[in-house]
C-alpha cells in the first residue's frame, strides 16, 4: 500500500512521516515515535489503556487511524511533565496511591487531564463518568478519583508553578 | 522517641514517577535491534490428536523467517511441580495431542506481527478429534473421555483434611444444614497481557524480558525446558503490568519466543492479544462445593464436611495447592473443632484452570459464610453473635495444620458490629451482609524443590551512604518495591531516599520464589529486615569505636543519626561514619545479607492476616439488579507498613471480588469461552464501585517483620460472601451459584413467591 504523509504534532513538537494509511495512532506513536508511554490493553477500544489526547479531546488511539489525525496536536502522557514538573495530576496521583501495576494510568491520567480542561470543578460523578471508558484491575478506581478530586478543588494550586 | 521514622506513613510508590509519566519500561514495551515478531497457533479442537503439522507455505511466506512446534522442543512435560513429576504434565507446545482450544500447537517468527498472523493461515494441521467432556461432574464418571492415561475418572488430584471426629461430632449436634454451590471461574484480566521478548546469543545465554511475578520460577522453568545451564538464563521483569497469578507459572509467549529465538538467533517478541488470553491462559478455579455443618442451638459450631470437585481444564497448573488451600480455608475464620475435606480435581477439556489471588479461600469464604448466615437464619441467631462465638483467637492450633499467632478477628467484628449499629433503619430492598476471613501471609509449601532459602536480600552501602538493596521479589503493581525499601530503610535508621533498589533480574538479584500466596511482606521483607540489621551492625560497629561509650550502653541508628539510646544527643552522622568505615575496611563497600525460610511454623503458613467485611446492597425487586451502595472492611494485618499501600490493596480487591461475586464469568459452548473480550466479560467500571472505608485494627505478629503480615490477596476472600448475605438480608433470597446476576436474584424470587402462595394454599 502506497505511504501517506502523516502531519502530526505530538506533545507541542511537529512531526511528518510516511506511513502506511492502515496504521493505528497508537502504533505510530508507540511504534514509530517512541512513545511507549501510551499502552495498549485490548485493541478494541474496551480498556482506554491506549487514551491520548486528540485536539483536546480524550480519543482511544486504538481506535483512531493515525490518517485521521493528520494536521491535529496530540497529547500524551509523555508531555504531561514539563521541564521535570510534574502536572497537578501527577502529584495527586502520586499523593493519592492513584496508581498500582501502572498500565493503565498513562491512559487514565489523559482522560482525567481532558476532563479538568473542559470542566473546572468536576462533581464526583462526572469524574466517574469521565474515566468510565478506562479500565483498572489494580485500584478499584477510588483512589483515582480521589486524586482528580484533589485537583479539581484546588488543592494544588499553593504547589503548582 | 517515636517508634518508627518510615513504617506506617503514607510513603509514596518508588516507582510512581516512572509510572505516572510514561518512562517506565514493561517488557510489553521492549523492542530491540532486528527484532522479530512471533504468534502462536492454537488448536481449534477441545481434544484431539495431531497426526501431522506442515508449515511449508508458511516458511516459503515473504516476511516470514521460522516456525516451530512440538517436534522442536525437548519434549519436557513440565510443571511447577518439581518435586513431584507425576504433577508436571503441560508441554506449552503440544507433540501429538491436544487437550483445550487454545492450546499451542505451533509458533511464527516473521518481520512484523502482521506477517505472523497470515503464516499462521498457511500451516497445515491435520487432527483427529476425540470426543471431549468439558464439566467435572461429567468428567469423573465411568466411561467418561480421558485426558491423561495415567489419571483414571480424570481425577487430577485428590486433597483430604481431617480432625477430630467428624461423625460422632454430627450425632451430637443439634442443627445440621447441607448446601450445593457452584463457584463461577474468573480471569485475572491484568491490563498488561502476557508477552515476552526473548534474545539467545551464540555465547549460548537467553535473555528474557517478560511480564512476570516470579523471574526465578521462570528462569528455572525455562533452563530445564530448554537445556540449558539456569544461570544462562536471564529473566528480566522490572515492571508487571498485573498479576494476580496469572504470571508465576510458564507461559505460551516465554516459551515459544525462546525456542524461536534459539532457532533464528535473533530476538524474538511475542504479545498475547486480549482474545488469545482469554481463551488460552488460565483462570481462577470453578469448584462444585457441597458443605454440610453442625451446630448448637445456641450457634456453637460442631462439625463439618465439605466436598469439592473443581473443574481442572486440560493440566495440573496451580491448581493442586488451590486444590488444598481450599479445603484448609473451609474453616476459616473459626474453630470448628470436627472437620472432614475431600477435594478432587477433575480433568477437563477447558484451559487449564488455577491460581488466582486468594488461590482457592475466596471460593471457600464465599460458601462458608453464605452458609454461615443460613444457619444464623434457620437458628433466628445474630450473623455477628454467631461468628463471634466461634472466631479464632490468638493461640489457637488449627488441629495439625497451623498455629494462628496474631489474631485481631474479635475487635473487627467489633468494629463492624458498630459500622451496622450506625446504619440504623436501612430503606426497602437494602441489605446488610457480612463476611469473614482470614489469610496466609506466603506459603510454607516446596513443590518447586527450590535448593535456595525462600528469601534473600543483599545490601551494599556506598561512600555517599547510598544504600544499594538487592531483593528477588517482584512488584506486579502490589508495591513490594516501596515495602522492601521502608522496611531497610527503618531498619537501618536511614530514609526511603537513602535506598536504592535492584530487583526484576536474575543476573542481579538473589533469589526469591516470587509474588504468589502474599509471601513478599513477610518473607522478603524478613531477609531484607536482617540484611538491614548486618548492614547497621557494621556500621555501628565503627561508630562505637569513634564514641567509645561505657561498654553497657548499646547504640543504634534513627534517620540518619547514629546514636547511644540511651543518650539520643550523643552520636554522630551516620553519613561521617560510613565514610570512614569504607576507608577503615580497606575501601571495601559495607556488605550484608539476609535470608528468611520458615521453619517449624506448620503446614501452610508462618502467619495469617483477618478481617470482617460488610457490604450494603441494594435489590431491585423488578429486576433483580444488584447495587452496591457501601463496603467497609475491618482489617488485621498486623502492624501496617505503608498505609498508602494497604488502602490501595483494599479498594482494589473489593473491585475484583466484587466482579467475581455477580458481574464476572466465562460461560462456554464446547470448551469454547463466549465472551473473550472486555465488552462481554465485565469487570467493575469507575461507577459501579461502592464507597469503601477501611478500619485497621493493630496487632503484632512475632514472625513478621516489625509485626507486619499480609495485606492484599486475602481481603479478596469476603466480598462475594458478603455480598449474597447482602442479597439474603435485602430480598430474602439466597443465590448460591456464582456470579449473583440479576437473572439468578429474579429466579429467586420468584421461586419464593411461588412457594409463599403454595404455604397459603
Amino acid at each position: 500500500m502506497e505511504k501517506l504523509l502523516l502531519h502530526i504534532t505530538v506533545n507541542d513538537e511537529y512531526r511528518e512521516l510516511y506511513i502506511n494509511p492502515k496504521r493505528l495512532l497508537v502504533e505510530v506513536l508507540r511504534d514509530d515515535l517512541a512513545l511507549t508511554g501510551t499502552k495498549r490493553g485490548c485493541n478494541t477500544g474496551a480498556c482506554g489503556a491506549c487514551t491520548v489526547m486528540l485536539n483536546g479531546l480524550p480519543v482511544k488511539s486504538c481506535s483512531v487511524l493515525a490518517m485521521q489525525a493528520d494536521g491535529a496536536e496530540v497529547n500524551t502522557v509523555e508531555g504531561l511533565a514539563e521541564g521535570g514538573e510534574l502536572s497537578d495530576l501527577q502529584k495527586s496521583f502520586l499523593d493519592h496511591g492513584a496508581f498500582q501495576c501502572g498500565f493503565c494510568t498513562p491512559g487514565m491520567l489523559m482522560s482525567a487531564t481532558a476532563l479538568l480542561k473542559e470542566i473546572k470543578k468536576p462533581t464526583k460523578e462526572q469524574i466517574k463518568e469521565a474515566i468510565h471508558g478506562n479500565l483498572c484491575r489494580c485500584t478499584g478506581y477510588n483512589s483515582i478519583i480521589r486524586a482528580v478530586k484533589a485537583v479539581a478543588e484546588g488543592e494544588y494550586k499553593e504547589k503548582s508553578r | 522517641m517515636k517508634k518508627f521514622n518510615v513504617i506506617n506513613t503514607p510513603v509514596h510508590n518508588i516507582d510512581g514517577v516512572a509510572k505516572i509519566t510514561g518512562r517506565a519500561e514493561y517488557a510489553f514495551d521492549v523492542k530491540l535491534p532486528h527484532m522479530l515478531y512471533g504468534k502462536i497457533l492454537r488448536s481449534m479442537y477441545p481434544h484431539a490428536k495431531i497426526l501431522k503439522i506442515d508449515s511449508r507455505k508458511a516458511l516459503a511466506l515473504t516476511g516470514v523467517k521460522g516456525v516451530v512446534t512440538g517436534q522442536d522442543t525437548l519434549g519436557v512435560k513440565q510443571g511447577i511441580w518439581r518435586r513431584y513429576k507425576e504433577l508436571c504434565d503441560e508441554e506449552i507446545l503440544a507433540r501429538s495431542k491436544v487437550r483445550y482450544i487454545g492450546e499451542p500447537i505451533a509458533a511464527v517468527a516473521a518481520v512484523d506481527e502482521d506477517t505472523a498472523e497470515e503464516a499462521l493461515d498457511l500451516i497445515e494441521v491435520e487432527y483427529e478429534p476425540l470426543p471431549a467432556v468439558f464439566e467435572p461432574l461429567e468428567a469423573i464418571k465411568e466411561g467418561a473421555p480421558q485426558l491423561h492415561e495415567r489419571a483414571e475418572r480424570n481425577i487430577n488430584v485428590t486433597r483430604h483434611i481431617e480432625w477430630g471426629d467428624v461423625d460422632e461430632a454430627f450425632r451430637k449436634a443439634e442443627h445440621i444444614r447441607e448446601d450445593w454451590f457452584r463457584c463461577s471461574p474468573q480471569h485475572h484480566v491484568c491490563m498488561e497481557t502476557h508477552n515476552a521478548v526473548a534474545s539467545y546469543t551464540p555465547e549460548g545465554r537467553l535473555t528474557v524480558w517478560t511480564s512476570t511475578q516470579s523471574h526465578y520460577y521462570i528462569q528455572v522453568l525455562l533452563s530445564w525446558m530448554l537445556g540449558l545451564r539456569e544461570s544462562d538464563v536471564r529473566v528480566i521483569s522490572r515492571y508487571t503490568g498485573g498479576g494476580f497469578g496469572s504470571k508465576f507459572e510458564i507461559d505460551s509467549a516465554q516459551f515459544c519466543s525462546s525456542l524461536l529465538s534459539m532457532k533464528l538467533f535473533k530476538p524474538v517478541k511475542i504479545t498475547l492479544t486480549r482474545e488469545e488470553e482469554f481463551q488460552a491462559t488460565k483462570r481462577r478455579t470453578p469448584m462444585f462445593y457441597y458443605l454440610r455443618s453442625g451446630v448448637k442451638k445456641d450457634g456453637t459450631f460442631v462439625a463439618k464436611e465439605a466436598r469439592v470437585f473443581t473443574e481442572g481444564g486440560a493440566y495440573t497448573s496451580m491448581g493442586a495447592t488451590a486444590l488444598y488451600l481450599t479445603g484448609f480455608f473451609q474453616t476459616f475464620p473459626y474453630t470448628w473443632p470436627n472437620y472432614r475435606y475431600d477435594g478432587y480435581r477433575v480433568y477437563t477439556n477447558t484451559a487449564p484452570t488455577s491460581a488466582m489471588r486468594g488461590f482457592g479461600a475466596p471460593q471457600a469464604t464465599f460458601t462458608a459464610e453464605t452458609q454461615i448466615d443460613l444457619i444464623a437464619d434457620d437458628l433466628g441467631l445474630d450473623p455477628i453473635e454467631i461468628r463471634r462465638k466461634n472466631a479464632m483467637y490468638p493461640g489457637y492450633e488449627v488441629p495439625g495444620q497451623a498455629t494462628i499467632q496474631s489474631c485481631g478477628l474479635s475487635q473487627c467484628l467489633d468494629k463492624i458490629e458498630e459500622w451496622i449499629k450506625s446504619r440504623g433503619k436501612l430503606p426497602p430492598n437494602r441489605g446488610i451482609g457480612i463476611a469473614a476471613y482470614g489469610f496466609m501471609s506466603g506459603g510454607i509449601f516446596n513443590w518447586f524443590d527450590t535448593p535456595y532459602a525462600f528469601s534473600s536480600a543483599v545490601i551494599q552501602v556506598n561512600y555517599d551512604g547510598k544504600v544499594d538493596l538487592y531483593v528477588g521479589s517482584q512488584d506486579m503493581g502490589q508495591g513490594s518495591n516501596t515495602t522492601m525499601v521502608m522496611i531497610c530503610a527503618e531498619e537501618m535508621g536511614v530514609r526511603p531516599e537513602d535506598i536504592r533498589l535492584h530487583m526484576g533480574d536474575t543476573d542481579n538479584c538473589p533469589v526469591d520464589l516470587g509474588a504468589w500466596g502474599s509471601r513478599e511482606t513477610l518473607m522478603q521483607g524478613n531477609a531484607v529486615k536482617m540484611a538491614a540489621a548486618d548492614a547497621k551492625r557494621q556500621i555501628i560497629e565503627f561508630a562505637a569505636a569513634k564514641l567509645s561509650p561505657n561498654i553497657v550502653y548499646d547504640l543504634d541508628i534513627k534517620d540518619r543519626w547514629i546514636h547511644l539510646i540511651a543518650r539520643p544527643e550523643r552520636g554522630l552522622s551516620y553519613f561521617d561514619v560510613v565514610k570512614e568505615a569504607i576507608r577503615g575496611k580497606d575501601g571495601q563497600p559495607i556488605i550484608a545479607r539476609g535470608h528468611y525460610t520458615p521453619h517449624r511454623k506448620g503446614m501452610i503458613s508462618p502467619a495469617y492476616s483477618f478481617g470482617v467485611q460488610a457490604v450494603e446492597a441494594e435489590v431491585d425487586p423488578e429486576t433483580g439488579k444488584i447495587t452496591l451502595k457501601n463496603c467497609v472492611t475491618a482489617h488485621d494485618c498486623g502492624q501496617v507498613i505503608n498505609p498508602l499501600g494497604v488502602e490501595g490493596q483494599l479498594e482494589g480487591a473489593i473491585a475484583m471480588a466484587a466482579g467475581y461475586g455477580f458481574t464476572e464469568d466465562m460461560p462456554m459452548d464446547e470448551g469454547k469461552i463466549l465472551n473473550p473480550n472486555l465488552v462481554d466479560y465485565k469487570i467493575l467500571r469507575s461507577a459501579e464501585m461502592p464507597e469503601t472505608k477501611v478500619m485497621e485494627v493493630e496487632t503484632y505478629e512475632p514472625e513478621g517483620p516489625f509485626g507486619a503480615k499480609e495485606a492484599g490477596e486475602g481481603l479478596t476472600n469476603p466480598t462475594a460472601g458478603a455480598l449474597s448475605n447482602a442479597v439474603f438480608h435485602a430480598a430474602g433470597v439466597s443465590v448460591k451459584n456464582l456470579p449473583i446476576t440479576p437473572e439468578k436474584v429474579l429466579d429467586a424470587l420468584r421461586k419464593k413467591e411461588k412457594e409463599g402462595k403454595k404455604e397459603k394454599k
